[in-house]
């Protein structure tokens, strides 16, 4: 298997190059797997354990053969070639009458003969299982481009039924569900949005305009509030023909809707369903949803409002059970020269004793091992060069005099406004050490600015470098040019409105996303531009570097994330799976996970190594806008247009607090520096600070009910709110904490 | 509400008659009705697809308003051609026009004269993004110059001007400084000194607000488990910064001190500052104890001076003064109806100062008398009583009829103009009879031209028009010949007025003359303005919901629409007319709007009885206005009145000018 893999690796990888300017989501899902880490061991052992498709359904041979008809529409033969052999598709099977047939189930026979058997399978195999929601995903990314497929995928709701009845027998059901006991009622409940949508869909998939809109105004009130976005654009699709090419109808048909209901309710259902002989809404639900299956006390409406609002429903519990090294890596040893030397200096009178037990308690701190930290070299990193080693030192520095905050000791804020943008400002970040500022702009523009007092220098010209003496001790000083010192730095190279933006950690570089579809690293030496990383091809919503360097991340609307290096021109991985736009990328503080944050209400965490998705979070009700991981590697943050924030525990995949208080939507979180305090900054021109210590302690001495995942939340957000502090008509952007625990905040004034 | 707006979504399609209006513009010239359903439909859907794409590089632009760049990128991801060249920043000035039994909504390009655009100088290049930028250190600079003028040089003004950012907080506290928000808004002001027991709910953000801002001392909160209960709200000791002890020195002194240049300072400061919340209980105290030791001292100058700092309290727009009301009202009374204020009560002019009061007292009322305070009938019934009492003083009885006649003319009418006969023959008594003491006299005549100048105006209104003399005399006793003349003044006057609002709306159709339409202030003499002036008919609904979006069809008739804006330096507001019966060319004014207010600009009255005829032509006004905190809700009223302006409706505390400086004090500079 290992030299089958190996083979088709290479092949992959030019498959990958010539579809990568198409800017589809899927043929890049192929080079997801044929791609390893540069010089990563571990990824054979990884794809072993993908082999799990013990049965290939006929909607995956649907799937192939409209992956297929795309590259031969594309004219990548070659991909063509590779894939179906792969495959073990029969040549015909290309054809546009063949491809039909295939929809219909008849011509897929051969085909899944020989997928079962060894290892042709292994590619299908990771092209589905990349995202463990479901084999779906790649079907959307691939026909969400293509007109033909989407006939066929539409094609399921052709099926015929009185279209009068159908307000009948949703009525039917939702007596039935009215009248049931209590406890089941929350539960059933959960059945009628993404019934209301399939046969919406269904008469207007049928022609039943009439019918479709008055089915519409009738039930659309019941709907739970939160799907109102979906129920706005829903309510604009009245005929067949927009059907095509709509994005949002693609999803509910092409993923399945997932409940989570209990043994006895559903049971309940299905016998009701079975007694009035509905078949019409029981084939939708064998068809369109996923019911997630548990034993146990049905769940309260509040516990299902807590988890749902997402696209798809919520996660199958499946989904959220792989085990996520959440811990932090060891800090590598670095004696410290400098520091000794420093405090020599400070305390030249002498009082050598104080620093001994300062070294040692920073030094058992970095010995100790998490059990629950990746090893080491699980993700290749970068090796720490000279100046890096200087920046932790420096670090550890500051971090001596780091202020412990707690609710009574709240940070001090400091708001950086920007004046003049026009409403033009979109992204800001600055350094970790707090030293640079750099903004994204609507206007394409990325400025940076110093806010220390040291101003921003250009590297000499090539001629001028030949000139200096490199032996020198201060080289580095030297090659700066003074003429060029400057507060700002304005950089041009985007021809789009910039939305994403991040420093790398040693300082010397910039990323920066924008519509325009690229990401652009940037130097901080010569502020020139130095690549273009190209693949999205649509708009690129956010980018974020690596904790450790090297490695960065961007999401944009093409739905996918990608993971770079920053020597590579072309992603290491994939990440596909989400349903919508993604909206915001955060790296994991141990730099093995990425977390993606999304317009279809969902947040997932993908392993760097194997490219999987490993949790999914539901219970935003509308796109997510911002995230933050504690410091400890723990928890993650999230916040959303709907004004909450939402706390995840990591490694048991659960929603353990909600944060309500915001008004608008949340563009900026960030926990402390020792993860005491959640700061959250809005478009309701507030700083929020709040109680993170109390928000986990809470649950740790709860019992947790990780089984099945059924969490109660208290509403305790006025607790846990330690202030709230208000802009003039600035919204807050950015958050960030110096080293020493100081907020910084930044946003453009907007009169 | 959200199922009605859903419902709404599902129906909204653009009408056939556009689809046929695009079609001829390109054109085509007849349409089939069935193409144009179909078209128009299809239409539809492909624009609420391009506008929610555009919602989603609003929301990554991290802006509230949606803007044209959003729909050309947009259009972008569609693989569609962007617009070219038609870019806004703000708000797209659409136009509306009417006429054949059309409504069109256009977007008007004017016809540059290119040799204006060479021979004007060039405007000021807009200025950079910035984040040490030139304008903030201008306004840092202003600041600290304030702060140095008072004498006061503090820790925050210090940062502020070393540095870009400023402290949005400090370990918990936001500091009171111009880059901040007032630490109270006044709302919240309001909501505590209006519900001062507020049930506490969950997810309530005032709370956490109040929370966050208390100093300190604020005892912390309980746990949840007291959810629902009604929470006393915690004990705070009030304790100055010393920044704040200075200022409050340096303010009180300037404001009773003899420098005028000073004072006019301090009350300035007085008026804008947005820090005051923590120091008000400290001036309201100093006010009213500054009364009470000069009224006793006969000291009229610094009774003057307390009034104007309670006067620039009211002004100012952060505070919310309705707390420290008890301490105010007693002060400003004590102003109005005192016996004796200056030492020299025949020479002195303390009248002015009554006056003064009595105007104060009444803006109070209107901004704060509620239901449940009844400030507004409380004050009414002290000053009746102490009138009706026949050993009134003339100085108190001079003060309770301006306090009650700067009331409105609803109180003039109930209440001085039935007791005028009686008041006549006491002013008779004194005027006439035998020379009691000079005081009296001087009291007395100031009394009788008090109450002519309030009450002709309110007469004029009430009492049909020819004005006879004798009638007169019957009617108001020794009063009644004067009033007589008076009246008829105001009657003329009225009429010189509404001649020259004949003429503004005359000349609305000659190009671009300016229509500044302005409320009357308190300094009018038709007296302060009552809320019952303003009649909404609710029946009338045009509003346009955002400045941009077709508005509802309606009958054709001429429209005001005013229209503000809060984005940009200087929100200005748009004036459109457009008349149906006419081809009249649009005409468009600006007009500084009050930021200050959230008050509609235009009032009207609608004439007595003159109600909504379909027949009758009608004028509207629709005044839009925007909160100049530009949040995006809008605030819309409509009015009608018959098209000829009664002279009536002027006397109602509206006043329509032609000119293009404010006319009112309600209004803010640009």
């Amino acid at each position: 298997m290992a030299a089958v893999q190996g083979g088709m690796g290479d092949a992959d990888i030019k498959t990958d190059i010539k579809t990568e300017p198409s800017a589809d989501g899927f043929g890049n899902n192929n080079a997801n797997d044929g791609r390893v880490l540069s010089a990563s061991p571990g990824s054979s052992s990884s794809t072993g354990s993908n082999k799990q498709t013990a049965a290939v359904t006929p909607e995956d041979q649907q799937t192939l053969l409209a992956v297929l008809q795309f590259l031969k529409k594309n004219k990548l033969s070659e991909s063509v070639e590779i894939l179906r052999r792969e495959a073990g598709l029969p040549e015909n099977s290309l054809d546009p009458k063949a491809n039909e047939s295939a929809g219909a189930g008849s011509g897929g026979a051969a085909g899944i003969v020989d997928l079962e058997g060894g290892d042709a399978s292994s590619l299908l195999s990771r092209v589905t299982g990349s995202s463990s929601a479901g084999a779906q995903a790649p079907t959307k990314a691939a026909v969400a481009e293509d007109q033909p497929d989407v006939s066929v995928v539409l094609s399921a709701y052709s099926q015929q039924g009185d279209p009068t009845l159908y307000k009948v027998y949703y009525r039917d059901l939702k007596k039935f569900i009215e009248t049931v006991l209590d406890c089941h009622r929350a539960e059933l409940s959960q059945v009628f949005y993404p019934l209301f949508v399939h046969m919406y869909l269904e008469l207007v998939y049928n022609n039943h305009e009439s019918e479709a809109k008055a089915f519409f105004e009738k039930f659309s009130g019941d709907q739970e509030c939160y799907y109102e976005e979906d129920l706005r654009i829903l309510s604009g699709l009245t005929k067949k023909e927009h059907m095509r090419g709509n994005e949002t109808l693609l999803d509910f048909r092409t993923s399945k809707f997932v409940l989570r209901i209990s043994r006895d309710s559903y049971q309940l259902l299905k016998r009701h369903l079975q007694e009035r002989q509905n078949n019409q809404i029981w084939n939708i639900i064998q068809e369109h949803l996923y019911i997630d299956i548990f034993d146990g006390m049905p769940r309260s409406k509040s516990q299902i409002d807590a988890m749902s609002g997402s696209l798809a429903g919520e996660a199958k519990r499946e989904a959220n059970k792989t085990k996520v090294y959440y811990g932090l890596l060891k800090e590598p040893e670095i004696e410290l020269p400098l520091d000794d030397e420093d405090e020599e200096a400070e305390n030249e009178e002498g009082k050598p004793k104080k620093k001994k037990p300062k070294k040692d308690s920073v030094g058992s701190k970095s010995k100790k091992q998490d059990p629950n930290a990746p090893s080491q070299n699980r993700i290749p990193l970068p090796e720490l060069k000279d100046s890096d080693k200087l920046d932790k030192i420096m670090y550890m520095k500051e971090a001596t005099k780091r202020i412990r905050l707690g609710p009574d000791n709240l940070p001090s804020v400091c708001f950086y406004t920007f004046l003049n943008a026009y409403q033009g400002l979109t992204a800001v970040d600055l350094t970790d050490d707090s030293s640079l500022i750099a903004g994204g702009f609507a206007d394409s523009t990325v400025r940076v600015w110093s806010v220390t007092p040291k101003k921003l220098r250009k590297v000499k010209s090539a001629a001028d470098l030949n000139l200096i003496d490199k032996e020198s001790d201060d080289v580095l000083e030297r090659i700066m040019d003074e003429k060029t010192a400057s507060e700002s730095k304005i950089m041009y190279g985007h021809s789009g409105p910039v939305y994403g933006i991040s420093f790398s950690p040693d300082r010397n570089y910039l990323l920066s996303s924008s519509e325009d579809g690229t990401v652009r690293l940037w130097s901080l030496l010569t502020f020139t531009c130095l690549v273009a990383y190209k693949g999205h091809n649509y708009p690129v919503w956010d980018t974020q570097f690596s904790p450790y360097g090297y490695y960065f991340v961007s999401g944009g609307h093409d739905r996918v994330a990608r993971l770079w290096a920053t020597d590579h021109y072309q992603p290491l991985r994939i990440f596909s799976g989400h349903l919508a736009d993604i909206t915001c990328t955060r790296f994991h503080p141990n730099s093995n996970y990425v977390a993606t944050g999304s317009s279809d209400r969902t947040i997932r965490l993908w392993d760097v190594l194997s490219g999987n998705c490993v949790r999914i979070f539901t219970g935003h009700k509308g796109p997510i806008h911002s995230l933050a991981f504690s410091p400890n590697g723990k928890f993650l943050a999230s916040g959303a247009t709907d004004g909450r924030v939402l706390l995840w525990d990591i490694g048991h995949g659960l929603m353990v607090g909600e944060l309500k208080g915001h008004t608008d939507t949340i563009y900026s979180l960030r926990f402390s520096r020792d993860g005491e305090i959640l700061a959250s900054g809005s478009m309701d021109n507030t700083v929020r600070l709040w109680d993170a210590m109390k928000a986990f302690d809470d649950l740790e001495t709860d019992d947790f009910t990780a089984a099945t995942g059924h969490i109660h939340l208290q509403d305790n957000s006025q607790e846990l709110l330690l202030g709230t502090y208000t802009t003039k008509s600035t919204p807050v952007i950015h958050l960030h904490f110096t080293r020493r625990n100081l907020l910084l905040a930044a946003g453009a004034f907007n009169p | 509400m959200a199922e009605e707006r859903r419902q709404k979504h599902c129906s909204v399609v653009l009408p056939t008659e556009s689809m046929k209006a695009m079609a001829e513009s390109v054109g085509v010239g007849q349409l089939q009705e069935d193409s144009c359903v179909a078209l128009s439909e299809e239409v539809s859907y492909r624009i609420k697809e391009i506008a929610q794409d555009a919602l989603k590089f609003m929301h990554h632009g991290k802006r509230r308003k949606l803007t044209t760049s959003d729909i050309d990128n947009a259009l972008k991801l569609k693989n569609v051609e962007p617009l070219y060249g038609f870019q806004s920043q703000e708000f797209i000035p659409f136009r509306f026009a009417s006429g054949g039994g059309r409504e069109l909504h256009f977007y008007e390009e004017k016809e540059a004269d290119l040799s204006d655009i060479i021979n004007t100088p060039l405007p000021r290049v807009p200025l950079d993004v910035s984040l040490k930028g030139n304008q903030s250190q201008y306004i840092y600079f202003l600041f600290f110059c304030i702060f140095f003028s008072n004498g006061i040089f503090n820790f925050y003004s210090v940062l502020v001007c070393s540095s870009p950012a400023h402290w949005l907080s400090i370990e918990g506290m936001q500091p009171a400084i111009p880059e901040n928000p007032p630490p109270a808004t006044k709302e919240q002001q309001k909501a505590e000194s209006t519900e001062p027991l507020k049930v506490v709910k969950p997810g309530q953000e005032e709370e956490g607000t109040i929370q966050g801002k208390s100093q300190g001392t604020t005892t912390p909160d309980g746990k949840g488990k007291e959810k629902g209960l009604i929470r006393l709200k915690p004990r705070s000791t009030h304790e100055l910064s010393v920044e704040q002890q200075l200022y409050y020195k340096e303010i009180t002194e300037a404001c009773v001190g003899s420098c005028e240049a000073k004072r006019a300072e301090a009350l300035q400061s007085i008026a804008t500052d947005p820090g005051l919340y923590q120091m008000l209980p400290r001036f309201s105290t100093f006010i009213s104890e500054g009364v009470r030791v000069n009224v006793v001292q006969n000291n009229l100058a610094l009774l003057i001076y307390l009034m104007r700092m309670v006067k620039a309290l009211m002004d100012n727009p952060t505070l919310y003064l309705e707390k420290y009301l008890h301490e105010l009202i007693p002060a400003v009374v004590t102003c109005i109806v005192s016996k004796q204020l200056c030492l020299r009560p025949d020479v002195d002019n303390h009248w002015a100062l009554r006056d003064f009061a009595a105007r104060l007292m009444a803006q109070s009322c209107k901004t704060f008398s509620t239901t449940t305070n009844n400030i507004q009938s409380r004050i009414t019934k002290t000053f009746t009583k102490s009138w009706l009492d026949d050993k009134t003083q003339w100085t108190t009885r001079y003060g309770c009829i301006a306090g009650l006649a700067e009331l409105g003319s609803d109180v003039i009418k109930t209440l001085i103009i039935p007791r005028l006969a009686v008041e006549g023959a006491r002013i008779k008594a004194v005027m006439e009879g035998p020379v009691v003491s000079n005081i009296d006299k001087i009291g007395a005549e100031h009394v009788q031209s008090l109450l002519l100048k309030h009450c002709a105006s309110v007469i004029a209104k009430l009492r049909p028009q020819p004005d006879n003399v004798d009638q007169y005399r019957t009617d108001y006793g020794y009063l009644g010949p004067m009033l007589c003349s008076h009246v008829m003044k105001a009657r003329t006057q009225a009429a010189l007025q509404a001649q020259q609002v004949n003429r503004t709306t005359l000349t609305i159709t000659q190009p671009r003359p300016t229509l500044s339409v302005s409320q009357s202030g308190l300094s009018g003499s038709s007296g302060p303005r009552t809320p019952s002036i303003i009649k909404v008919p609710s029946s009338l609904t045009l509003m346009s919901p955002r400045p941009g979006t077709p508005s509802q069809p309606s009958p054709p008739a001429t429209k005001y629409i005013v229209m503000a804006t809060s984005a940009g330096a200087a929100s200005t507001q748009q004036v459109i007319t457009l008349s149906s019966s006419q081809s009249a060319s649009p005409v468009t004014s600006t007009v500084p709007s009050a930021t200050s207010t959230l008050q509609p600009l235009v009032k009207l009255e609608s004439g007595s009885g003159a109600g909504l005829t379909a027949s009758r032509p009608l004028q509207k006004y629709i005044v839009v206005s925007l909160p100049s905190s530009a949040s995006s809700s809008l605030e819309t009223k409509s009015s009608v009145l018959p098209t000829s302006i009664s002279s009536s409706s002027l006397d109602g505390g509206m006043k329509l000018e032609r000119s293009e400086s404010p006319g009112a004090s309600t209004q803010s500079p640009h």
